[in-house]
């Protein structure tokens, strides 16, 4: 008798304890580790769709650097420097951070993910101070591109 | 085990992949050459020695300011993509002043030794480093008889664009490949123009109606050591 009273009694705590309280493993890294949250880029989208993008963006980038060295494919869609432009992330001081800093762009998923990038060995890691990498279009583009128009219809 | 048979049919099916791949890279032969008219593209440089005055470096800054290079302080390892050289006759005693950059040779010494393929030949003639691939050993900076490619040994930051460059690399003058890649000139000759010396001229010395390739044809030009037959692409008028 005492020992069925035993067994009801293990089951009984058993069941208690189900389903089990402790946090699981999920849970647990999202105590411990902060999941990153990357600043959002300029604009209203990146090049290509935000998935696309994190799971393709280093095949993307190493075709384009091949590209770029040996056949002089100068487009802009899946440049380095069009990611830096749009992507950077300003620090205290109001300008742009380089990858030393935690709080770039880059830095944000490639530290959680333990992924050492090395781009920014050669590479700008933020855009050039004083204006974009990328040359902007000012009045004077236009000026010079309308009086060539105008060259073209005489 | 294998039967002969099978080893005849297997050692078949390949040498018919073989043949397939050969087909292709003759059809891709063919449509590159289709593209430029039979004529491939190799640009180049002329460099009139009579108009570069002594003691003018505008092409030093020039593209020095382009590709973000310079004085960081260590004179001895400092890179530089292009300098004025001094050439003086040993028996006449009459001095010129010339810049010496990378020869966009057609023969490139420095792409024969790298262990990597980093140093390479484009297909319009401009030899450049990649540096993705390069791994700073400096064979070709041994085996380059113009001394125009330069090591970087300190890390750097906020680097220009368009022109990469990093610690543990080699690198040389690009022919402003940038530029070039968009239809502009190179810094040099840009800042040479804009200086009123107009001793540079950049162009195709592969097109017989080129400015370059015509003056070229009318005037002696010289290229440094062409004895070594590397067939450089930059020449020297007046030299």
């Amino acid at each position: 008798m005492a020992k069925r009273i035993f067994i009801l009694l293990v089951l009984a705590v058993a069941v208690s304890l189900w389903p089990p309280s402790e946090p699981q493993a999920g849970d647990l890294l999202l105590a411990k580790v902060t999941v990153p949250k990357p600043a959002k880029g300029k604009g209203e989208r990146c090049v290509d769709d935000t998935d696309f993008m994190r799971r393709n963006h280093m095949n993307l980038l190493d075709h384009q650097r091949d590209e770029t060295v040996h056949s002089g494919d100068r487009t802009k869609r899946y440049s380095l420097k069009r990611c830096i432009d749009c992507h950077a992330v300003n620090g205290e001081d109001g300008a742009p951070v380089t990858a030393d800093n935690p709080k770039h762009f880059c830095r944000t998923c490639h530290d959680y993910a333990a992924v050492r990038v090395d781009c920014f060995q050669c590479h700008a890691s933020r855009p050039a101070p004083g204006g974009t990498a990328e040359r902007s279009v000012g009045k004077s583009d236009v000026a010079a591109l309308q009086s060539y128009l105008r060259e073209l219809q005489q | 085990m294998t039967t002969r048979r099978q080893f005849l049919r297997n050692t078949g099916a390949f040498t018919a992949t073989l043949t397939g791949g050969a087909t292709l890279i003759a059809f891709a032969e063919t449509q590159a050459k289709s593209d430029t008219g039979g004529r491939k593209t190799r640009w180049g440089l002329l460099i009139d020695v009579a108009r570069c005055p002594d003691g003018c470096s505008t092409c030093v800054s020039a593209c020095s300011e382009e590709n973000g290079w310079g004085d960081t302080g260590n004179r001895l390892t400092d890179a530089q993509w292009i300098r004025k050289v001094m050439v003086t006759d040993p028996q006449s005693k009459l001095s010129r002043s010339l810049p010496v950059m990378c020869q966009h040779c057609a023969e490139p010494p420095c792409v024969d030794v790298c262990p990597t393929g980093a140093s390479f030949k484009r297909a319009d003639g401009i030899v450049l480093v990649d540096k993705h691939i390069c791994i700073g050993c400096r064979y070709c900076m041994m085996a380059c008889p113009y001394k125009a490619r330069s090591f970087i040994h300190e890390p750097l930051q906020d680097q220009k664009s368009h022109a990469p460059r990093g610690k543990g690399t080699v690198e040389s003058c690009t022919l402003c490949v940038h530029r070039v890649d968009l239809g502009r000139l190179p810094a040099c000759v840009e800042a040479c123009a804009a200086a009123g010396h107009d001793a540079m001229l950049f162009g195709d010395i592969n097109d017989p109606e080129s400015e370059i390739s015509k003056r070229i044809a009318q005037h002696p030009v010289r290229k440094i050591r062409a004895d070594l037959g590397t067939d450089p692409g930059v020449s020297y008028e007046n030299l």
